[in-house]
């Protein structure tokens, strides 16, 4: 797999006023949505959803549903993405506010956002479950979207000079440009991101699937609830099998979707020169050979062609400015941007900082220090353990084949399936809560390090490895100056997507139940989930607000040098 | 039509590109030229002489800030049907077969598909890819895929053809090959192109294809002079005549510097402001030794030196011009003739070398002056490069600034002038630790 995600993309500077603007933008809109939900949350309340069936003979629909949900939220960001994206790299107006607002959207914990955004839709569908299927399809889309929209922006900025010309100089029209030569050119990028953000995703849809806020339990049928369900009735056999089942799920995503993808993308790549390890599918080779996807394919090839037909006019303006009308627009525009940071500003003074005490907000901060440390001790400690193995598995190539696609696959696995096992262990034990309860913030995040370090080793140049070897360079020595320096970019890259990860699951790990019994640790994650539990809408949006400052904070001050750092002292070609 | 109208005429054309600070790069400045039926023309010059700017703007791909481009007397206001072009980069989508390649102009225009499948068809057949039409870009040759792109422009029947660099991303023998084939269509009246631009900075590809060469000047890019090549197709690279023009052009390319120092105009002599090419200290000893060593013996033919060396003039004139500013040599009449200085440094032992080459940069290369001068003032004995960054953006591009920067930072190094740190982006006259 040699497609790298690039965290930060065109993001160099720190700290701009329009990541500023960015920042209140979207905590206003966090907390208008709270504080909307608040008022909406006593109707919800009356909704009676039905209790789910622990026998086994139900989860193959209860997979089935939990995946529908998966890819309604696919469609959704796909939508999301052509057209914010687009808009993002077509105007340097637009696109100004619009990056800065992705990579704070990127920061919002979507776990702590569930409960505000249950409410709301469920408010907009009352008394039905659509509304919770929307929120639930909602928290997978927040996990997907800002991503891939993030990598298609990317692309759509890098499209080489030349090609645009051509796609120019031989008349092509915006739309067909957009399908003939921006889409394609994207696609390897996206569809890498977009498989990377569904296998994130599954942590997600079992998550929302099962929400209580105050008083109202919210139960969609899926995996999800089952294993809630099977919590709440302390079935460890019932977790047994959602377990089996998730992983026959990810299992089928993997070689059915997942690699075939993934393999045949590869073929699309602008860099014309094979290098050496094209990723292969089984799955792919069936499919080319089936006339039903040969059919598939060439409708919607035909679709394209026929759309570009009909299109308007291959006219374009000439290079010419709009003139007279652009500082208008330019007026407008600030216009615009000035009310919403107005509108935002005044959700956050009327929402937060009018309720709570700068005591609390203290100690929120406090809170959130501490599930920091956790975070940085947690990678720290994986790293510790991983990098080591990592390399050594790719320096072979036979290990490697089996290790990497695993390490993938353990990426995937919904980690939370795994939570009520612990639980189940520290009760039993007695063991520390503060402690024992981290370790799951990394459970399903631990891996990404593993495999960046797999396939930074596997990428070190033959000849280096060889001139190591010539010169005698081993041991110590060897790991200091050859392996580590040479994994380190891959190495950055897997520590971000860990430690992002592991905020969020945070919510989740922080305080965790088994039946009756309640274990917690003391951290913002937990506050969260007390004060979603609690229907406390303005501690749930303090906790939010807090939790994506610290993760913002943590990103532009302390990962994104190291990052640029790593790409320019250690990339290796 | 009228039989006196020029298919295409660029009158005062002026480009600029706006600055970060809210000035401007001036790329082209008062540029005439006019392509007539039947002509191949070509603009030759250096990398930054603005040549392939103009070849965008005759494409309609860009405006230019002043002056008109028009084509077939209407002006040129966007991409126009009938002007079609071919890429240094080839610039084939990779994700389409070669058929699909080249049906994407016809496609664009919506032509009906019965027709489209005709013409597309019979261009791969003339530009010589039967049998490769189900095939992918990369699955092809470099030459192969150049191919696809002549098709790709064939294929809508444009009146004029422009070419941007079409055959310098191929090897030599591939470029010969597909250079002769183009020739040997143009001559027979095979394609529907009237008229060609050609952008080179090969003279003996200009000197090969080309009824007239326009010689481009940088700084601003302005056209120098302009030469009729009347010599029949084929053409014989070996023809005394030939040869003659080869070393014609070498002469006007290199006359430039002594006779016209515009970009210097500002300052007296060679100021700061002085964009320093990236040149490899290598290359810089490099040349001195061959030009020192038998058969040159202290002066060698440009031509003969570039061909003996397998260098084209984009690398051969930055190495031979920074010897001059460094008094290593002196270039004019399309030859370079070493300095005594030039000399003494070809002979001398690797020390000597360094102490030679460290005079000569801190007396001849005002930057380096600069710099040194700053260090020796400075208590610290160091400075930030940001400092000389922001200097060197009054007088030039942020990317000309960056380039200079470097060359510079490569030079003293090689010179021991004084030494840079990159992790703290810092001069200093630090002996490394």
């Amino acid at each position: 797999m040699s497609t790298r995600v690039q965290p930060f993309g065109f993001l160099r500077s720190l700290v701009t006023r329009w990541d500023l603007i960015a920042l209140v933008m979207v905590i206003g809109l966090v907390a208008f949505l709270g504080d909307a939900s608040r008022g909406l949350l006593g109707p919800v309340a009356k909704l009676q959803t039905s209790t789910l069936s622990l026998d086994p003979h139900h989860l193959p629909e209860y997979a089935a549903r939990t995946t529908l949900r998966m890819f309604a939220a696919l469609i959704v960001s796909l939508l999301f993405t052509f057209t914010y994206a687009t808009w993002a790299a077509k105007s340097p107006r637009a696109g100004r506010i619009l990056v800065p607002l992705l990579d704070i959207l990127q920061s919002v914990p979507i776990l702590g956002f569930i409960s505000i955004t249950v409410v709301f839709f469920m408010s907009l569908a009352p008394g039905k479950v659509l509304g919770a299927e929307f929120a639930a399809i909602f928290a997978i889309f927040t996990s997907q979207a800002w991503n891939m929209a993030f990598s298609f922006y990317q692309s759509l900025r890098t499209v080489p000079a030349e090609l645009n010309e051509a796609a120019d100089s031989f008349h092509l029209s915006p739309w067909m440009k957009f399908w003939q030569l921006e889409v394609p050119f994207a696609l390897p990028a996206l569809i890498w991101n977009t498989m990377m953000s569904l296998s994130g995703g599954w942590f997600f849809v079992v998550a929302s699937e099962s929400i209580s806020v105050g008083h109202t339990n919210i139960t969609l049928p899926g995996i999800g609830s089952y294993i809630a369900t099977a919590i709440e009735q302390r079935n460890l056999h019932a977790i047994g099998w959602a377990i089996l089942t998730m992983f026959i799920v990810i299992l089928a995503y993997d070689q059915l979707i997942f690699r075939p993808l993934v393999a045949w993308v590869d073929g699309l790549r602008f860099e014309q020169d094979p290098s050496g390890h094209q990723p292969r599918s089984w799955a792919l080779t069936v499919m080319r050979r089936s006339r039903l996807v040969s059919a598939v394919t060439a409708a919607f090839y035909a679709l394209v062609r026929w759309t570009s037909f009909t299109a308007g006019a291959g006219r374009r303006r000439g290079g010419a400015a709009a003139g007279p009308s652009a500082g208008y627009q330019d007026m407008i525009g600030f216009a615009l941007l000035v009310a919403a940071v107005a509108l935002a500003l005044w959700h956050i003074i009327r929402v937060l900082l009018a309720h709570t005490a700068v005591a609390e907000i203290l100690q929120v901060s406090g809170l959130a220090a501490l599930t920091m440390l956790r975070v940085f001790v947690l990678i720290a400690l994986a790293s510790v353990v991983w990098v080591p193995v990592g390399v050594w598995v790719g320096l072979r190539p036979r290990i490697m084949e089996i290790v990497q696609p695993v390490a993938q696959f353990l990426a995937a696995f919904p980690a939370n399936l795994l939570f009520p096992l612990a639980v189940y262990a520290i009760v039993n034990w007695q063991l520390n809560p503060e402690i024992w309860l981290s370790p799951l913030m990394i459970l399903g995040t631990q891996w990404y390090i593993l495999f960046n370090v797999i396939a930074g080793a596997g990428a070190i140049p033959g000849e280096l490895r060889y001139a190591a070897q010539n010169f005698n360079v081993r041991g110590w020595l060897w790991w200091r100056k050859v392996a580590l320096p040479a994994v380190f970019p891959f190495y950055v890259t897997g520590a971000i997507t860990a430690s992002g990860g592991s905020w969020n699951a945070a919510i989740v790990a922080e305080l965790a139940t088994w039946g009756q019994r309640q274990v917690q640790a003391h951290g913002i994650g937990a506050y969260i989930a007390r004060a979603t539990a609690a229907g406390d809408f303005h501690r749930v949006v303090l906790g939010i607000a807090t939790m994506s400052v610290f993760i913002v904070l943590i990103n532009r001050f302390f990962w994104r040098p190291l990052y640029y750092f790593a790409e320019r002292r250690f990339r290796l070609g | 039509m009228n039989a006196v109208q020029p298919l295409l005429e660029v009158q005062e054309v002026r480009k600029a590109f706006p600055k970060p600070d809210g000035g401007e790069l001036l790329v082209l400045e008062g540029v005439d030229l006019t392509v007539n039926e039947g002509e191949i023309v070509g603009l030759l010059g250096r990398s930054g002489s603005g040549k392939s700017t103009l070849l965008r703007l005759i494409a309609g791909l860009a405006q230019p800030s002043a002056g008109a481009v028009r084509f077939c007397g209407a002006p040129v206001a966007g991409p126009a049907n009938g002007i079609a072009m071919v890429f240094q980069s080839f610039a084939i989508f990779p994700w389409l077969t070669v058929l699909e390649n080249v049906a994407l102009g016809l496609e664009a225009l919506r032509i009906p598909a019965a027709e489209i499948r005709r013409r597309t068809l019979a261009a791969i057949d003339l530009i010589g890819l039967d049998g490769f039409e189900s095939a992918y870009p990369r699955e092809l040759s470099g030459g192969m895929r150049q191919r696809v792109g002549f098709a790709r422009a064939l294929v809508v029947h444009p009146n004029v053809l422009l070419m941007d660099e079409p055959f310098s991303a191929l090897d030599v023998l591939t470029a010969e090959t597909l250079r002769t084939d183009f020739l040997d269509l143009w001559c027979e009246g095979q394609m529907p192109i009237k008229g060609v631009v050609l952008v080179t900075h090969n003279i003996e590809e200009a000197v090969l294809m080309c009824d007239r060469i326009l010689v481009f000047g940088s700084n601003p890019g302005r056209i120098l002079s302009e030469l009729r090549v009347k010599l029949p197709q084929p053409r014989n690279r070996l023809d005394p005549s030939f040869r003659a023009l080869v070393e014609r052009i070498y002469v006007e390319m290199t006359a430039r510097p002594a006779t016209a120092p515009a970009r210097n105009e500002l300052f007296p002599g060679l100021g700061i402001g002085t964009v320093l090419p990236r040149v490899s200290s290598n290359l810089l000893s490099g040349l001195m030794e061959t030009v020192a060593a038998s058969p040159f013996n202290g002066t060698a033919d440009l031509p003969k030196i570039a061909s003996d060396l397998q260098m084209e003039i984009d690398e051969l004139f930055p190495v031979a011009e920074t010897l001059q500013m460094m008094r290593f040599a002196e270039v004019a009449g399309g030859d370079i003739r070493l300095t005594d200085t030039g000399l003494a440094f070809a002979n001398a032992p690797l020390d000597e070398r360094k102490r030679i080459f460290s005079r000569q940069l801190l007396n001849y290369v005002p930057l380096a002056a600069h710099i040194r001068r700053v260090l020796d003032e400075r208590p610290s004995r160091s400075a930030r490069r940001s400092r000389f960054f922001d200097e060197l953006e009054d007088y030039m591009s942020e990317e000309s600034a960056e380039q200079t920067l470097r060359a510079i930072v490569s030079l003293s190094r090689y010179a021991e002038a004084f030494a840079y740190d990159d992790e703290n982006a810092t001069f200093s006259l630090d002996n490394p630790t």
